[in-house]
């Protein structure tokens, strides 16, 4: 009888192969998994928008739970996500501040007021030198960074109803306490 | 403003093994992304500041993780990426080596009787004697 089941190990091979790469047909590969997670953001200071001789460091953020979003005025695909990050905003859940990538200033003011200002501020990474510290590859990009200044997720690309729902109000909930 | 031939050089080389996480079947030497030449810009500074190779291919896979590097790490994770088709060579190689072998055997026992033996030669003898009619 053994004998007989010998034949189906070519076919159980075949199943698995099938299975993995049934798998690798609905990953994305565009879809990059950044090595920052639960690794420390980095550490940056840059001017501020709206009040270009203020700054921003990343280090007053500690001991709060925070958002920051990669945005830019010529970004197309963030005018999608932008009424969503508008709307959660209003739920003041936790602040948002946006990084105003590789962008114009005045560019930049404008575009927040015709299409809104979610942010508590946003800052000014003219080259995009911050971007690359923090593995930016595309915009936009969120990143949830705990009290600890800990990055314990990114959102590649808009910012998703489901990925707001499922992803990260529960783990913003979860880091507050 | 001219730039330093040999760190341009040494830059591109480096830059020709790493993938350009946009377009992503280009390397970063390649690839005419914003995206790539941002971090090609980088490379540049990091040379003239006199950071080596090695340093400069940590400070992006820290950043972009393994998948900036066109070979993948000998990781103990990506060993089955590297070994397993030669794995799978070898035992499927193995396997034919094996069913051959049993089946050799097999034929190997049941010899010609000298009746069958005398048939076959027959038989073999009037195809070779119409092969030569034409």
């Amino acid at each position: 009888m053994s004998r007989h089941l010998r034949y189906l190990i070519p076919l159980v091979v075949f199943g698995v192969l099938v299975a993995f790469l049934g798998k690798g047909l609905y990953l994305n590969p565009s879809e990059v998994p950044s090595p920052l997670i639960d690794k420390p953001a980095p550490v940056f200071e840059l001017p501020r928008l709206h009040d270009s001789s203020g700054h921003f460091s990343s280090r007053d953020m500690l001991g709060k739970v925070w958002l920051l979003n990669v945005w830019a005025s010529w970004c197309v695909a963030c005018r999608q996500e932008h009424p969503l990050l508008v709307e959660f905003s209003r739920s003041r859940l936790v602040p948002i501040y946006g990084l105003d990538y590789k962008d114009d200033r005045d560019d930049a003011i404008q575009w927040l007021e015709a299409f809104g200002n979610p942010y508590v501020m946003s800052i000014v990474d003219l080259d995009g030198r911050v971007g690359i510290d923090f593995g930016v590859y595309g915009v936009p990009e969120t990143f949830v960074i705990d009290k600890e200044g800990i990055i314990r997720y990114k959102q590649i690309g808009p910012i998703t109803a489901e990925a707001l729902k499922n992803k990260i109000v529960p783990l913003v909930k979860q880091l507050q306490g | 403003m001219a730039e330093d031939p040999v760190i341009e050089a040494r830059m591109l080389k480096l830059a020709s093994d790493m993938r350009c996480l946009v377009c992503q079947n280009q390397s970063l030497a390649d690839s005419h992304s914003d995206f790539a030449a941002d971090l090609r810009q980088e490379m540049r500074e990091m040379m003239k500041q006199g950071k080596s190779n090695d340093e400069i291919v940590k400070f992006m896979v820290a950043r972009f993780g393994d998948f900036v590097l066109f070979r993948p790490p000998m990781k103990s994770t990506t060993i089955l990426l590297w070994f397993g088709p030669f794995i799978l060579l070898v035992i499927g190689g193995s396997v034919l080596i094996i069913s051959l072998k049993r089946r050799r055997q097999r034929v190997a026992e049941a010899p010609l009787s000298a009746e069958d033996l005398h048939r076959a030669e027959k038989l073999l003898g009037n195809q070779s004697g119409e092969e030569h009619k034409t």
